[in-house]
């Protein structure tokens, strides 16, 4: 079951952020993105990591995506095209990708003492405890300073997007 | 029935992460539209998370979780100001073609 489950969403993964490649309209690629996030937030449910799957698919597939969306609309962005420069970036930037994959391939499949991952079981392996409770124990305690910081962070990056994305800031400013 | 009950190992999220992360890599080496680009980089910061979420079922580690949370949320963070500044690029160059964007004043 769990090998069964694995495998159909390890491969929704690849194909979708292979087909983000093919595509060449970025509505498409946007869209074969949020099957790739869906897809590892099911990875993470298999992983016992509950509550970073619903972030996921809120945070990244719900807001984030959509935020990408509505630029690709808005903007009316259409195919892309290529100049002779970016023709070599193509062969030269895959042969070092490949490279790059091989390097971590060979450092993963030499790690040893990895163990197995199997049904039911996330952080903690006691009966009655849930992982909710010891993530909300340790962010909500230990790491509560951290937390309240990035609300401040994510309100600044906000007022921020939206003093740069304004249209006629910049014409104000001169004025006065 | 040993099918049904069978785990696999943690090697191969990890190599479906790197495998992302690659894939993420080409795709900012290779696309010639700003967007795309931008979208590759979410691929990156996803397939990350995948590696975190999988060395924290290995140590039983809480702190690996809670890591990938605020990944979450500086990703959301940069997408929404990395937006912001596209919708300006676009506004004064009228082009999504990173080519095209090779000054950084007019």
């Amino acid at each position: 079951m769990y090998l069964i489950l694995f495998l159909v969403f390890a491969g929704f993964c690849l194909a979708g952020a292979i087909n983000l490649l093919l595509q060449t309209h970025p509505i498409n690629s946007a869209l074969s993105l949020i099957v790739v996030m869906t897809s590892l937030a099911v990875l993470y449910l298999l992983l016992g990591a509950e509550f970073l799957a619903i972030a996921q698919i809120i945070v990244y597939a719900g807001a984030v995506m959509v935020l990408f969306t509505f630029v690709v609309m808005l903007l009316n962005a259409g195919r892309e095209e290529r100049t002779l420069g970016s023709r070599a970036a193509g062969p030269i930037g895959f042969s070092a990708v490949v490279v790059l994959l091989a390097v971590l391939a060979t450092v993963i499949l030499r790690l040893q003492g990895l163990g197995v991952a199997t049904l039911g079981h996330g952080l903690t392996n006691a009966p009655n405890q849930s992982n909710l409770v010891l993530l909300s124990q340790v962010l909500f305690h230990e790491l509560l300073l951290p937390f309240e910081v990035t609300s401040v962070l994510i309100l600044i990056a906000i007022l921020g997007a939206v003093a740069i994305a304004r249209r006629d800031g910049g014409e104000r400013t001169a004025e006065k | 029935m040993s099918l049904l009950h069978q785990g696999i190992p943690l090697t191969w999220y990890l190599l479906l992460s790197a495998a992302l992360f690659s894939l993420g890599v080409i795709g900012f080496l290779i696309k010639r539209n700003l967007i795309t680009v931008f979208l590759s980089i979410e691929l990156m910061l996803n397939a990350v998370n995948l590696s975190f979420v999988t060395f924290a079922y290995e140590w039983n580690a809480v702190k690996g979780q809670i890591f990938v949370f605020f990944v979450m949320m500086v990703a959301a963070a940069e997408a929404a100001v990395g937006l912001a500044i596209i919708i300006a690029v676009f506004r004064t160059r009228a082009t999504l073609a990173v080519d095209r964007i090779n000054l950084m004043k007019l």
